[in-house]
């Protein structure tokens, strides 16, 4: 590294006092509340999503106790139905994406050389409003009426009649909740990722993992008012008389299948898209090489996510459509796996034409690919009709989903921990304890797992609290259970690695793995204000090729370089806003009206949404005397 | 200048006039979501009608375009009161730009008065509840409506911000930001007209 790029951190220490004072939090209850520092929030997103992975991880533990043997007698069939609707629900929703959220959010300005998200204040609204979302789906549990229709939660199951609890209203609410937090914070990120990267890192410069927010951001800002809208037409059907899923008053339940999955598939790769991102990073990282065929990587992610609008149909081959619908997203369906072979592909040539260095993140990057390829080849397989007919609603679908989201999307998870870990807390993860933990997961995982292909095969069906003696399932049954108890085992060694280096592990320094890329070049952890001088970059990787230069400190307020979305030709230098509590007072309010709306006060549930428009109002105003500076 | 070709120790320090701002761009995508989510909407319109053999269902008559016609004309002339008033603020006239909000917002509310009357008629033949035809009216007009409301709110508040001398002439995002998100939801209305008022007409 040169000496020229490492200036970024270096100014005289006027400069960085005034840098210091205005960026940082105050060490008190109302700083620790009010700070937008996209550090502090990107780490409470990971923290809070980690304490809903440990709960969706109870929830599949037991179940896998009460299937471990036949006729299990450990939960009720009602309990069953609400622990795998929650377990599914929590991953999918509270989990994976929230988790992908906060490394994008903590690492984003730093992979543009950057000061700030576009947009912090909102930021404070989308991570307490998942905060609240979470809580208020995981309060069903108080009351023993969780969610039990399934995490895609079809009609007519959830419908009124056949559900009259609260269950149902504890999902739909709480996911309306969630889905402006969600597409708050997509917006975000494309407004930051498009506007605020450094002067020269033009788009075909910007780091793969930024392709991937790009795309799914893009995909979340599509796909997301498809879900909105299923959710409204429900509760307005649950509780408002009104008619939309109802054969007998002209509804149809497949409208609910449509909007889901119109949904729901994007955000397959909504929640899979950014660990390939991570693992772009990583690999090329401990191969000592540049990435392979950069430029069609990005362009496969692109691809992934515009196709993944037009396959929803796949999970709906059983519903008795046309043939010539059916053709088409089988077919389509295919194609996905095209862009997919790309990067992969990509990986290994990376790997091949470099010097891999098997360090733990490493390892979890080739356990990702090892077990993504098996679920990708299920996946094509489950994409040929005739097939899907015979292995949909059983346990093959749920090898299937859990080899990429699980052996897929949480082991890149655990690259990117074990490959960040010490710019954000500037000591190294152990690495002993790291493969002790890498390897019981990758064992426990493919033990638990890969006998669902085989129980699926046989006929075992999903979602079914038991299944009979003698019916030959009992072995691969006993077999799942096992396996994900080690796999368990596997995932609080690392947490207790994350726990226990904190404080006992290796000073890390800026740049511990020798990598190419910005966030390498601030200290570890970063100071409040990421980079003391604003970097211009002109090349991809400039640490690696001494494509750095150090600019102006811009130390008057708290600014950060403007440039034009794809050249990054320096435009305007933008003024953001400080530390706010606003956007948790309007994450409260929101969350009383949801309260409100599930209890059927309806008139606090409006109170509550005046509260919000006012406070929004408020939040809004900019004060006199940052007129002319401010961007809002 | 550096070995990378970009002067970075010239880089502009002051704020100035740029095309758009950082604040206009997340409007814009804001809009994005928005308009997809009526398009669920209408996409569910349509494909229960294509799944039921009338549509709107045997009994119920086509909606009138009596009072939608006049509703349309507010809103279309709303959006050009709202942009003449714009023009004259960029060229420092504030009274006028007062005078174009406060008209839209006038035009705007009587866009829901309008509204008001001819869901008074409609129900006196049976409200949301009677079929899948009439629940997607009342949801997707609805809807609509409600996003009026909040536009006006934005209009208002935006007025408010101007007349306490909160806005920055060389840099209105806000007002900018408030006109965007008015234009859209005009837009919007024009796309439900069509779908929702004039398609029963043509088959």
């Amino acid at each position: 590294m040169s000496t020229a790029a490492e200036s970024v951190r270096i100014s005289d220490d006027a400069v960085l006092q005034r840098l210091t004072t205005l960026w940082r939090t105050p060490p008190t209850l109302l700083g620790w509340l009010a700070t937008v520092d996209h550090k502090i929030l990107g780490k409470r997103y990971i923290y809070t999503a980690f304490v809903f992975f440990f709960l969706g991880g109870v929830e599949a533990a037991v179940m896998r106790a009460q299937l471990a043997r036949p006729e299990g007698q450990l939960l009720s069939p009602d309990a069953y139905n609400q622990l795998f609707t929650m377990h599914g629900v929590t991953m999918m929703f509270l989990f994976v994406q929230p988790v992908l959220s906060g490394f994008s959010f903590y690492l984003t300005p730093l992979l543009i050389g950057a000061r700030e998200l576009a947009y912090p204040r909102l930021n404070v609204f989308s991570y307490y409003a998942f905060l609240f979302a979470g809580l208020f789906i995981y309060a069903s549990f108080l009351v023993g009426q969780a969610p039990n229709a399934g995490w895609f939660n079809y009609t007519p199951l959830s419908s009124v009649v056949a559900n009259p609890g609260l269950n149902i209203d504890f999902y739909a609410l709480g996911l309306l909740f969630l889905g402006i937090a969600t597409t708050v914070g997509a917006i975000n990120s494309i407004v930051t990722i498009l506007a605020l990267r450094a002067p020269g890192m033009s788009i075909d410069r910007m780091p793969l993992f930024l392709w991937s927010s790009l795309t799914i951001s893009a995909s979340i800002v599509f796909a997301m008012p498809a879900l909105t809208v299923a959710l409204i037409f429900l509760q307005l059907e649950r509780h408002w008389g009104f008619v939309f899923f109802d054969v007998a008053r002209g509804g149809s339940p497949l409208l609910w299948q449509h909007l889901f999955w119109v949904f729901g598939h994007p955000w397959v790769y909504i929640v899979f898209l950014p660990a390939t991102g991570m693992l772009s990073m990583v690999i090329p990282t401990f191969c000592r090489r540049p990435m392979v065929g950069h430029t069609f990587v990005a362009l496969a992610t692109v691809v992934t996510g515009l196709v993944g609008f037009g396959v929803w149909v796949h999970h709906m081959f059983a519903t008795g459509l046309p043939q010539l619908s059916m053709s088409f997203f089988g077919a389509a369906s295919m194609t996905i796996s095209i862009p997919s072979a790309v990067t992969i592909f990509a990986w290994l040539a990376t790997m091949w034409f470099g010097r891999p260095v098997l360090t733990t993140a490493m390892l979890f990057a080739l356990g990702f690919v090892a077990q993504f390829v098996i679920g990708g080849i299920s996946g094509v397989m489950t994409a040929a009709i005739p097939f899907d007919w015979q292995a949909t609603d059983t346990y093959f679908v749920v090898a299937h989903i859990h080899y990429v989201l699980a052996g897929g999307t949480v082991f890149g998870i655990f690259a990117a921990l074990y490959y960040w870990y010490p710019k954000m807390y500037g000591t190294l993860l152990d690495e002993r304890l790291g493969k002790v933990s890498f390897w019981l997961m990758f064992v426990g995982f493919n033990l638990g797992f890969f006998p669902m292909h085989l129980s699926g095969l046989l006929g075992m069906p999903r979602r079914v609290y038991s299944y009979a003696p003698g019916s030959g399932l009992a072995i691969f049954n006993l077999l799942s259970t096992i396996g994900s108890y080690v796999l368990a085992v596997g995932i609080v060694v690392t947490l207790w690695n994350a726990v226990r280096s904190r404080r006992r592990g290796v000073a890390a320094g800026p740049n511990p793995w020798g990598a190419g890329t910005l966030e390498w070049l601030t200290e570890s952890p970063p100071a409040e204000y990421n980079f003391a001088r604003i970097p211009a970059v002109s090349d991809l990787d400039p640490l690696w090729t001494n494509a750095v230069t150090a600019g102006a400190s811009l130390d008057e307020d708290r600014l950060t370089p403007r440039t034009t979305p794809l050249d990054a030709t320096p435009e305007d230098v933008v003024a953001l806003p400080r530390n706010d509590v606003w956007p948790v007072a309007i994450a409260l309010t929101l969350t009383l009206t949801v309260v409100a709306l599930l209890a059927g006060w309806y008139w606090v549930s409006a109170l509550a949404t005046a509260l919000t428009l006012l406070g929004l109002a408020r939040w809004m105003w900019p004060s006199r005397a940052r007129i002319g500076a401010t961007q809002s | 200048m550096t070995a990378s070709g970009i002067p970075v120790d010239r880089l502009p320090t002051e704020p100035r006039r740029v095309r758009a701002d950082v604040g206009w761009w997340g409007m814009v995508l804001f809009c994005m979501t928005e308009a997809t989510l009526f398009a669920y909407f209408l996409g569910s319109y349509f494909y229960l009608g294509v799944a039921n053999p009338a549509w709107p269902p045997a009994g119920v008559p086509d909606p009138s375009l009596r009072l939608p016609l006049l509703m349309t004309l507010l809103l279309v002339s709303s959006s050009v009161v709202l942009v003449l008033g714009e023009r004259r603020l960029a060229r420092g006239q504030r009274a006028h730009y007062h005078l174009g909000t406060a008209l839209t917002v006038l035009l705007g509310l009587g866009f829901l008065a309008l509204q008001a009357a001819e869901y008074r008629e409609k129900l006196a033949h049976g409200g949301p509840a009677t079929s899948a035809y009439d629940s997607l009216f009342f949801t997707i007009t609805g809807f609509h409506g409600t996003h009026v409301f909040v536009g006006l709110l934005l209009l208002t508040w935006t007025l408010a911000r101007s007349l306490a001398g909160n806005i920055d002439p060389a840099r209105p995002v806000a007002v900018k930001n408030a006109s965007l998100y008015w234009h859209f939801v005009d837009a919007v209305w024009l796309v439900i007209f069509t779908c929702l008022y004039l398609s029963p007409r043509w088959y």
